[in-house]
């Protein structure tokens, strides 16, 4: 049954990006990213990361589909077509494609016991997060006390995000507006 | 969107209960799932709504852009000075155990709770800062083309 529901949802994800390719109209295309999202949320939930899924459903489908609808109303509504067929991005993309699977063949098969990340890590997380930590939710105790640093750097990336999207955003609006007031 | 009667209500009605769901997946992210940078971004999607529905100005009396922007910088310093705090307690940096030497357990809690506290602020004030910038600009597409 599990598997049923794991081999729809990978379906219903294929089907939403070919989908995604073949539109012109943007409005459409930024809807279906938002589903996908949601679509890879529910994957994550099947695979019991419950707050990885949390977060793609509220990022993914939630806080980016609001801000491409916003990029689409600065720039345009319908994708441009392409002027002519060239070959040389789709033989990139088949040549990094075929890396790419190449080297999952080296990888340990999906859940498997004995593959390095269950074996030592993640059991000493587990084993020893009650008494280190004593935070029912593992996944918070790694996060914001084992990793701690990697939080701090992704909370001053989120920040850099911000002060980036203001300078080149932002202040330009505000620079125009003085330009207005000194040629009035 | 004045003449959308029932976006308005409903908006008005889930807002609420938007911050309260936020708040909740901030301070309970311990036991259940979820954390500082979901809570954020829910605490943000409140204030996105209901700018969408009652347009930029109203939410920016509600959230002025000055305190946003001080906000984004206001949790990474929270976030920064707890492990400053550790380090003057003479420990690691972010080695929350330090707080409270007796029970290490204890200290792990308030560094998580305050730790999560300042990432749930950062993102939040991010997201609005992001959607202020964006929405503020004269959109190319009018309201009838979409």
């Amino acid at each position: 049954m599990e598997l049923f529901i794991i081999l729809t949802l990978f379906f219903m994800l294929v089907v939403t990006a070919i989908a995604i390719l073949m539109m012109r109209h943007l409005f459409a295309v930024v809807m279906l990213s938002g589903v996908f999202s949601l679509l890879s949320a529910l994957l994550f939930v099947t695979l019991d990361a419950v707050d990885v899924a949390f977060t793609e459903a509220a990022v993914g489908a939630g806080i980016s589909t609001v801000l491409m609808l916003g990029t689409m109303a600065l720039t345009s509504r319908n994708e441009k077509m392409p002027r002519d067929f060239s070959p040389i991005p789709l033989l990139v993309v088949i040549a990094t494609g075929s890396v790419l699977i190449y080297g999952t063949l080296d990888m340990p098969i999906f859940g498997s016991p004995t593959s390095p990340a269950l074996s030592h890590l993640a059991t000493a997380y587990l084993t020893q997060s009650p008494h280190d930590i004593g935070v029912p939710n593992v996944v918070t105790a790694i996060l914001a006390s084992y990793r701690g640093y990697d939080t701090l750097g992704e909370t001053v990336v989120v920040f850099t995000a911000c002060v980036g999207v203001l300078i080149l955003i932002g202040g330009l609006a505000r620079r125009r507006r003085k330009d207005e007031e000194g040629t009035n | 969107m004045r003449h959308h009667l029932l976006l308005r209500v409903i908006t008005k009605l889930l807002v609420g209960p938007i911050l309260l769901f936020a708040l909740y997946v901030q301070f309970h992210g311990d036991y259940s799932p979820g954390g500082g940078f979901q809570a954020g971004v829910i605490f943000a999607v409140a204030f996105i709504l209901f700018g969408i529905v009652f347009g930029l100005a109203k939410v920016k009396q509600v959230f002025p852009p000055w305190l946003v922007h001080k906000l984004a910088a206001l949790g990474v310093l929270i976030y920064a000075g707890t492990g400053v705090y550790s380090l003057m307690l003479g420990s690691t940096y972010l080695n929350y155990s330090a707080f409270t030497p007796a029970h290490p357990e204890h200290g792990q809690h308030w560094g998580i709770l305050v730790v999560e506290l300042g990432v749930g602020v950062t993102v939040a004030a991010v997201m609005v800062a992001i959607y202020y910038a964006f929405a503020a600009r004269p959109p190319v597409i009018h309201d009838e083309e979409w």
